[in-house]
């Protein structure tokens, strides 16, 4: 085997392995150059997946040689090579980024394990996506977590321990309910790779262990993904985790969440059972809406804005949610749209106030009065990763709600399409105050502020960038997504 | 150049101007050069595609494909050209006003103000010439954007709260609904290309494309029908030259310009004939021509009422739109040309007085016809004009607009418009008649009434946009022709 194929492993080490090299080298410096060095390989293993699978079809990687259902697999799909390209893209983005805002928000004697921490965490949701084997998705979820909470609780806030405690709790909760429904399948089923799940699971699908453990990991998985009513530990968690913790989770662990949930309802478990036999898709859809409607309102009441958007992102969530509910092909093609250019514009909007929170101290709504003045650029980008939000052409948020509408017309729920569309108008109200607050006030003249430094404009214009490139030349974009949609909703099978 | 260069080098001179203007912001003379030549510049490419295209085969010029199967394109078709003519002529026009009174007037931030007024004018271009409905929501989305420093300018707590009026309005209705028309009517038709006799086959349901059709006109809230127009009086805290160029022209008529090509070649005059809820949408716009006309007569503030004024206009070619025959479409096309002219005249008047004379109320310009006369006088052929009185362009318009409720053959909608006249005769005319007519009141009448009128710029502009009034009633023939090659 050349060096080639061992690629589906490779993304999850060199990250995994980082880690402790963080530790070991012990300087800030030398911890930031290895990090963003693991992340940028990442980076273009995963292009290469990408590119192979695209070429090849489904790669499955046997850990060890071991073949499966005994050995653990590691299975690269067209929907799991766009996830990987998502996270690693951001994660190199975000490094680029951390170089500065760590050194101003971290102690310098904890820098180095910062950069560790953070490894784990990407290294975890690499693993997450990258397995086939139900178990490991445990494993990695519990080492993306544990590593989320000890860099939440960094915060230099006194209120991150609090938040970082309460997002313990809760994914703990969650983490367990995952492995009670992985348990009840097992037993039922006697197998953990997730392919040989899906073969067995249809003869053992009319019981009441395979029902209770399908809800378990529903709800489980719906506790990371912060759906409405399982948010509450979200806002908290972004608002006073430090600013690269913020714009690396809000841009893909969520993401991953939603790729589990996809990969749980449709890849182990069938349409038909999910959708039909349980009635998720009822669910989903009411809890999408609910979750849309009422966090963008919540948004528009929020002093401080990291907040804002983090409630901004619940309902963003409640969006994919939803494009899954509706359990068409065209509905998962929003989805996953959306995962993707979701991750576009929280990416940037996170890392722009990352950026204002390193010249200003503070990301409450006050502070931001005068800025379009004093930041021109970084506000520039919050104006347009904020139409983004929106949804206004030509960006890469358009796409999405445009697929997501379409998705309910052609269900007929037209209801159902004008609520998606009061969420963007919320969103309208929500971006205004701080445009108003940026242009229209008065800036403090006690206080002298600067632009941002070039390493963090320098990702956040790749992003905002991004965001209309990819909002007017979507053939990359829309083609992978609605080939990974019609894949997993069975059109082939 | 062939057809598309010029189509590509009349959306990229107005956004190359806007560089330009930034660039050159810090030397004020260059840079309102730089606006008035990319003005002249910009329609004399329009004038050399009018020429050299024939509308009959038109070529389309493919920008992106952003959703497979829908392109962004653009191509031209006789709508659009009148649209494009009317606003590219008088941008440069505008922007000779605006130099008078900008500087008179003494405003900030001059250089964000041309620039933003260039993009504005871009994406006015984009809307006129776009191929499908998805080209001409992305370039009305690039217009409400762009015009929102502009009606914000003055960056005070009034201008901010109207920027929120503004925005709110024009963003929540074009997303909340002219968004989700366009989406039903990709998802009903797979096309949302502008094609002769629309796009929905014979057995579409009357039930959803009434549905439809109502999401498009209150969808279109550039247009300003009741009851969403309450964004255009708010957007009169801008400077007068956008009010007057945007405002009275761009903007509004990219609104109705919206529905014109909505009735025409998304759903057909036919099936719009066929549709129980056009006529009760052309009911809505009589409502609107009607109430707009007597809020108008309420208002003091001289800005203020040339904003209703512009509402009830507006509603005009809606209605014209909305009535399912030719006469109602031509008339509401030539209405868009007639009535630009006339109402920038007006508003390029109310700067002149507010510059020269620091007026801003209709009160206060008694007499004023004499200190004025000139000014006054445009104001009178003006306004004039928009009642739709010979020798003056707006004659044609209200004729073939007429003529069309009558082959509608709803009385009721004729009605509406006579009395719309004589309404527009009440509140616009009597103002000159007064200026002229009545002495002034706070007379310090000691003193002789010395003429002071507004800087040589912006008379030279009134002037020009005066003579459009007068020519376009002997020359009404061409845009009749052009707008009869639709059918």
């Amino acid at each position: 085997m050349s060096f080639m194929d061992h690629l589906p492993i490779l993304v999850v080490i060199i990250p995994l392995l980082t880690a402790p090299l963080c530790v070991l080298l012990n300087r800030p410096i030398l911890a930031w150059f290895v990090s963003i060095l693991s992340a940028l390989i990442s980076f273009f293993i995963a292009i290469q997946l990408v590119f192979q699978v695209n070429e090849l079809g489904t790669i499955s990687y046997w850990l060890g040689g071991w073949e499966p259902p005994w050995g653990i697999e590691y299975r690269i799909d067209l929907l799991a090579a766009y996830v990987l390209l998502i996270v690693t893209a951001i994660a190199s983005l975000v490094m680029l980024f951390a170089k500065k805002s760590v050194e101003k928000e971290i102690p310098e004697n904890r820098i180095a394990y910062f950069y560790a921490a953070f490894m784990l965490a990407f290294a975890g949701l690499l693993g997450i996506v990258a397995t086939g084997d139900a178990f490991n998705v445990f494993v990695f979820l519990e080492i993306s977590s544990l590593s989320s909470y000890a860099l939440i609780s960094m915060g230099k806030d006194r209120r991150a321990l609090n938040a970082s405690f309460t997002y313990l709790i809760m994914g703990t909760i969650g983490a367990t309910f995952i492995l009670i429904g992985i348990g009840s399948l097992y037993m039922m089923t006697g197998t953990l790779n997730m392919a040989d799940l899906a073969a067995r699971l249809p003869e053992v699908a009319d019981t009441r262990t395979v029902r209770a453990g399908f809800a378990f990991l529903t709800v489980g998985v719906g506790l990371k993904l912060a759906l409405f009513p399982l948010h509450l530990w979200l806002p908290n968690a972004y608002a006073y985790a430090p600013s690269v913790v913020t714009a690396f989770l809000a841009a893909t662990a969520t993401k991953v969440a939603v790729y589990l949930l996809i990969r749980i309802i449709l890849g182990v478990f069938t349409l038909d059972f999910s959708l039909q036999l349980m009635p998720l898709d009822t669910l989903l859809v009411t809890l999408g809406l609910i979750g849309i409607i009422s966090a963008s309102l919540v948004a528009v009441y929020q002093g401080d804005i990291k907040r804002m958007f983090a409630y901004s992102s619940v309902a963003q969530i409640g969006y994919m949610v939803l494009g899954i509910g509706l359990a068409t092909t065209t509905g998962l093609t929003a989805s996953i749209l959306h995962l993707f250019n979701h991750a576009l514009m929280k990416g940037a909007l996170f890392i722009a106030l990352g950026a204002i929170a390193f010249r200003i101290g503070s990301t409450s709504i006050k502070d931001f009065s005068g800025l379009g003045k004093r930041m021109p650029w970084t506000m520039a980008a919050i104006v347009a990763g904020g139409l983004s939000l929106i949804g206004i052409p030509p960006t890469v948020g358009f796409i999405s709600k445009w697929y997501l509408v379409l998705a309910a017309l052609e269900l007929e729920l037209w209801p159902i399409a004008l609520l998606i569309l009061v969420g963007s108008i919320l969103a309208v109200i929500y971006i205004w105050r701080l445009v108003e607050a940026a242009y229209f006030g008065k800036p403090n003249p006690y206080q002298y502020v600067q632009e941002a430094p070039l390493s963090m404009l320098l990702p956040l214009w790749i992003l905002v960038i991004a965001n209309f490139y990819f909002g007017i030349q979507t053939d990359f974009s829309i083609g992978l997504a609605s080939s990974a949609a019609s894949e997993l909703s069975g059109v082939g099978r | 150049m062939t057809e598309l260069q010029l189509i590509t080098w009349i959306l990229l001179i107005p956004v190359i101007a806007s560089v330009g203007i930034l660039i050159t912001g810090k030397y004020p003379n260059l840079r309102e050069a730089v606006s008035i030549f990319a003005g002249i510049g910009l329609f004399s490419l329009v004038a050399q595609l009018a020429a050299i295209t024939s509308l009959e085969n038109p070529q389309s010029l493919v920008l992106a494909e952003p959703i497979p199967g829908l392109t962004l394109s653009l191509s031209l078709e006789p709508l659009g050209l009148l649209f494009a003519l009317v606003a590219s002529f008088l941008w440069p026009i505008t922007i000779l006003y605006a130099i008078g009174y900008m500087r008179t007037h003494q405003e900030k931030n001059q250089t964000r103000f041309y620039a933003a007024f260039a993009v504005s004018i871009a994406a006015a271009m984009g809307i006129a010439l776009s191929e499908n409905m998805l080209t001409l929501f992305v370039f009305y989305e690039i217009l409400t954007l762009s015009t929102y420093p502009l009606v914000t300018h003055a960056g005070n707590e009034k201008s901010r709260k109207a920027g929120r009026v503004y925005l709110g309005l024009l963003m929540g209705t074009s997303v909340g609904f002219l968004l989700l028309a366009m989406i039903w009517t990709w998802q009903l038709t797979g096309t949302l290309d502008f094609k002769h006799g629309g796009v929905f086959s014979a057995e579409a349901d009357p039930a959803i494309l009434g549905v439809l059709l109502v999401l498009y006109v209150i969808g279109t809230g550039k247009a300003a029908i009741m009851p969403f127009h309450r964004w255009l009086p708010a957007a009169m805290v801008a400077p007068t030259p956008v009010s007057a160029l945007l405002h009275a022209v761009a903007v509004v008529k990219a609104g109705v310009f919206t529905i014109l090509k909505v009735s025409v070649y998304l759903f057909g005059i036919d099936t719009i004939a066929g549709l129980a809820v056009a006529d009760w949408l052309a009911g809505l716009a009589g409502l609107t021509i009607l109430l707009a006309s007597l809020i108008a007569m309420t208002k003091d503030n001289l800005k203020t009422r040339l904003a209703y004024s512009t509402i009830s206009q507006l509603s005009y070619i809606i209605m014209g739109a909305m009535l399912g025959v030719t006469a109602g479409i031509i008339g509401g096309g030539m209405h868009i040309a007639m009535h630009a002219f006339g109402k920038i005249t007006l508003f390029f008047c109310a700067g002149a007085i507010m510059v020269a004379a620091h007026k801003t109320k209709v009160s206060e310009l008694d007499g004023l016809g004499r200190r004025m006369p000139f000014t006054m006088l445009a104001f009178l052929i003006g306004s004039l004009s928009i009642v739709g009185l010979p020798p003056f362009g707006g004659t044609w318009s209200k004729w073939m607009l007429i003529q069309g409720t009558m082959d509608n053959g709803i009385w009721l909608f004729t009605m509406v418009l006579l009395i719309s006249s004589l309404l527009n005769i009440a509140y616009l005319v009597v103002i000159p008649v007064r200026a002229f007519f009545k002495p002034e009141n706070n007379s310090n009448a000691a003193s002789p009434t010395a003429i002071n009128e507004a800087p040589l710029a912006s008379l030279l502009a009134i002037s020009i946009a005066v003579t459009g009034c007068i020519l376009l009633f002997f020359w009404s023939e061409p845009i009749y022709q052009l707008l009869g090659g639709i059918f």
